[in-house]
């Protein structure tokens, strides 16, 4: 196991990180949530393909970089540092991990360079309530058609192809498959999301069971848990400038030993997850048989962490927390919603106590 | 004695059935269906405002304050009987109001007779709004900071300055303001004034909040003149009435949350479901019990201070104490009800959600700043620490 990247990955970081500052900073979201875009920013999305970044986990025979879960992870965790609308981890890691582990060979060659090139954004389908719970799935498929309904799914509203999960089985369909509705959802994210129900649907069973279900949720708990580590990096960072910077009481408000103590628990917090997340996106690229703990593990600590990270932003601000023109609002909105994707800290603690064994 | 408060409670019940009108019995939908009053309110429902003027015209928005004032004249007893008729039949509040909760009651105890005549029947009826002018840009949780600067000018005081975060400033009449009238010294140099919002050279700006309303404002003072009987207590003595008033401010804020439409084990029940009759996510429902045991022990809390002050104990100092507990609480309820909600509270608006769902998220967002507003979560520990336990910075 390591946590150190390699040159490839250390770059790739970098120039994610310089790109993403420079061209999606935080205003960036803030635009074309004003334009009432609802994660919309298609030009922004031609760029970060541009640059490779939905390709990173995708072979290279297939049009990828071949440069693992380490890399995309670096680049995610980038990408939410600046809160950045894209849908990178839905269809860059979810949606890639999904064809690469459940596609037949004859649907990774056509889908996977797309994805690659970011020509066709996937995402995958998995919740079917308010909460996560992929075992209850209800979908159903017979003689070739598929239907049930899918709630709050990431970037389905701007999807091209999803991967549809039922149980223990998993299928291929296009967004603009007869059958297919979309309900667009505006969500407190501003990122968008999509309701959406087959109504005997054309659909292409993919390979695996539920283990493999299992798998491709795992590699989005991870890449998410990632993501999420970004954002509550920036927070914290941001929160801890301005302990540094604004005067009560004819001091700093850092200067105060309770807030000194808030920041640093945070900031232990915060390292004692990114280790969780490092090692996770390493356990899929050492295809560690322990993947499913490790994801559990970093997706759990991930939601506790940037939950404390994003109301500690807030509280720490004082009134300008509260406003919409501060970017606090901002970061804990989009925390939630991160919280609750693919499983939230009490949907991975029973889940790490049954793969523990208790 | 207990005779009597059983006549009082027969009379009380006889006048609600009569006079609270239907739709005023109903649990309130959100933040909207609040009554705040004013010179130009506009009342969205008709048998609100008739709810108001009855319960206005008796005294009972403001049930304890002199009748000579406008108010109710009760006893605490007969208060407390109002109080619970009123939550027998589900009544709304008649009025939201920083005048009741807040300003009254310090007029009540530093005005002098011709400010307390003019202005506190006001309030009872709802006919005048007031805001809080205290925070500036420099001064928050060091509020004695305040620079506001008002100046003698013989037959009137100029006041100049900027005051933010100001709720409401954009709806009220009238403003309740903390200025500098001597800046050699720090809070021996605060007086306290009040302020006609319509005074020439006053101008409110509105401020939008995380949860997407604009409930407050940054509000400028530029030359503006108020009559000299417009500064409450003596000049330079307004530090000792605004903390009296945060005071009254925090019991209040400690309280919110409390009258909402949806409670977190109903919303848990419909969308985590149960097994066995027990919520399915075992991990969200102990720590929805936990709450629920904070709640009581709270509300056992607020009932024991009560009795505590009814037998003479002196109380003052618990109001710091309840109002971080009465935040933390809602705080947590409000988080918790996201959770139990999962993805039907992370919509923002549109078809997706229903109207109930958006409540939930909203009315998140805005619970966020019951730790903030009225002195933070931590200044309110600071004071618990230091006038309370007697801790001081250094020994
Ligand atoms: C919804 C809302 C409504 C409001 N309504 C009004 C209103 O109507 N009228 C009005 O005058 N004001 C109002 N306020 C303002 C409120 O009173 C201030 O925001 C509050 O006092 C904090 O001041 P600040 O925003 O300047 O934060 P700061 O004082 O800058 O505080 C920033 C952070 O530092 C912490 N801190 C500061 N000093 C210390 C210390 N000594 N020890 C430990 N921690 C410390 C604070 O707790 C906070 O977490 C409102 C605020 C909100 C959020």
């Amino acid at each position: 196991m390591t946590f150190t990247l390699n040159d490839d990955a250390r770059m790739l970081k970098d120039s994610a990180r310089d790109f993403f500052r420079e061209q999606a900073p935080v205003t960036r979201l803030r635009k074309q949530r004003d334009a009432k875009q609802n994660g919309r920013d298609p030009e922004l999305w031609a760029e970060i393909s541009a640059l490779g970044f939905a390709g990173v986990i995708i072979p290279e025979e297939y049009g990828g970089a071949g440069l693992g879960y380490v890399a995309l992870g670096a680049v995610l965790e980038e990408a939410g540092r600046t809160l950045v609308a894209s849908p990178l981890h839905s269809s860059a890691l979810a949606g890639a991990s999904a064809l690469l582990l459940a596609g037949t060979d004859a649907q990774k060659a056509e889908w996977l360079p797309k994805i690659a090139s970011g020509e066709v954004i996937a995402t995958i389908a998995i919740d079917e309530g308010a909460h996560h719970a992929p075992a209850k799935s209800k979908i159903k498929f017979e003689g070739g058609k598929l239907s049930g309904e899918k709630k709050y799914v990431a970037d389905g509203h701007i999807a091209d192809l999803f991967i549809v999960a039922a149980a223990d089985a998993l299928f291929l369909v296009k967004a603009d498959t007869a059958g297919v509705t979309r309900r667009e959802l505006v969500t407190a994210d501003s990122r968008g999301a999509a309701d959406i129900s087959f109504a005997g649907v054309a659909a292409e069973k993919m390979n695996g069971g539920a283990d493999i279900v299992d798998a491709i949720l795992d590699r989005a708990r991870i890449g998410l848990a990632a993501e999420m580590v970004g954002a509550a990096s920036e927070a914290f960072e941001i929160t801890s400038e301005y302990l540094k910077t604004r005067k009560q009481f004819g001091q700093v408000i850092g200067g105060f030993q309770a807030l000194q103590h808030r920041a640093a628990k945070l900031f232990t917090d915060l390292e004692l997850t990114r280790s969780c997340v490092l090692a996770a996106l390493d356990a899929l690229d050492r295809n560690a048989n322990n993947v499913a703990e490790y994801a559990s593990l970093a997706k759990a600590r991930a939601s506790e962490t940037v939950h404390l990270a994003t109301n500690e932003m807030v509280q720490l601000h004082g009134g300008i927390g509260m406003t919409d023109v501060h970017d606090a609002g901002l970061y804990l909105k989009r925390a939630r919603v991160t919280e609750a994707l693919y499983g939230g800290a009490s949907f991975h603690r029973d889940r790490y106590a049954s793969l523990l064994g208790f | 004695m207990t005779q009597d408060l059983e006549v009082f409670r027969a009379e009380t019940r006889a006048w609600l059935e009569a006079n609270c009108p239907p739709s005023m019995r109903t649990p309130m939908t959100g933040e909207d269906d609040a009554v705040w009053g004013g010179r130009n309110y506009e009342f969205k429902n008709p048998e609100a405002k008739l709810w108001l003027e009855r319960m206005g015209a008796k005294g009972w928005t403001a049930p304890t304050w002199p009748a000579e004032y406008g108010g109710g004249g009760l006893s605490a007893d007969e208060n407390r009987v109002l109080q619970s008729e009123l939550k027998k039949i589900g009544a709304r509040p008649p009025l939201f109001s920083f005048g009741l909760w807040m300003l009254g009651p310090v007029l009540l105890e530093y005005a002098n007779e011709e400010q307390k005549k003019e202005h506190l029947p006001k309030i009872v009826r709802g006919e005048i709004r007031w805001c809080q002018g205290y925070s500036e840009p420099g001064a928050g949780s060091d509020l004695a900071g305040l620079q506001t600067k008002c100046e003698d000018k013989g037959d009137h005081w100029l006041i100049n300055g900027q005051k933010v975060w100001t709720s409401y400033a954009n709806y009220a009449d009238w403003c309740f303001c903390l200025v500098r009238t001597d800046t050699s010294v720090k809070h021996e140099g605060i007086s306290f004034v009040l302020i006609d919002m319509t005074t020439p050279g006053v101008e409110t700006r509105p401020i939008k909040l995380i949860s997407g309303s604009s409930p407050f404002c940054e509000t400028f003072f530029t030359d503006v003149k108020i009559p000299k009987g417009n500064m409450v207590g003596r000049l330079n003595g307004g530090w000792e009435i605004a903390k009296r008033l945060l005071q009254y401010e925090r019991t209040n804020i400690s309280g919110f949350g409390s009258n909402t439409r949806v409670d977190v084990v109903d919303l848990a029940k419909k969308h985590v479901g149960l097994e066995d009759g027990a919520l399915e996510d075992r991990d969200l429902r102990a720590r929805i019990a936990a709450h629920k045991m904070t709640e009581r022990a709270y509300a056992l809390s607020v009932q024991r201070a009560q009795e505590e002050a009814k037998a003479g104990g002196n109380v003052s100092h618990m109001a710091s104490m309840f109002k971080v507990a009465g935040a933390t609480l809602n705080i947590d309820r409000c988080e918790l009800m996201v959770e139990a909600a999962g993805n039907r509270a992370l919509g923002w608006s549109g078809e997706g959600f229903t109207p109930d769902d958006l409540a939930t998220t909203r009315g998140w967002l805005r619970s966020k700043g019951n730790s903030i507003e009225g002195g933070t979560t931590e200044i309110n520990l600071n004071v618990v620490a230091k006038r309370v336990l007697g801790l001081r910075d250094t020994q």
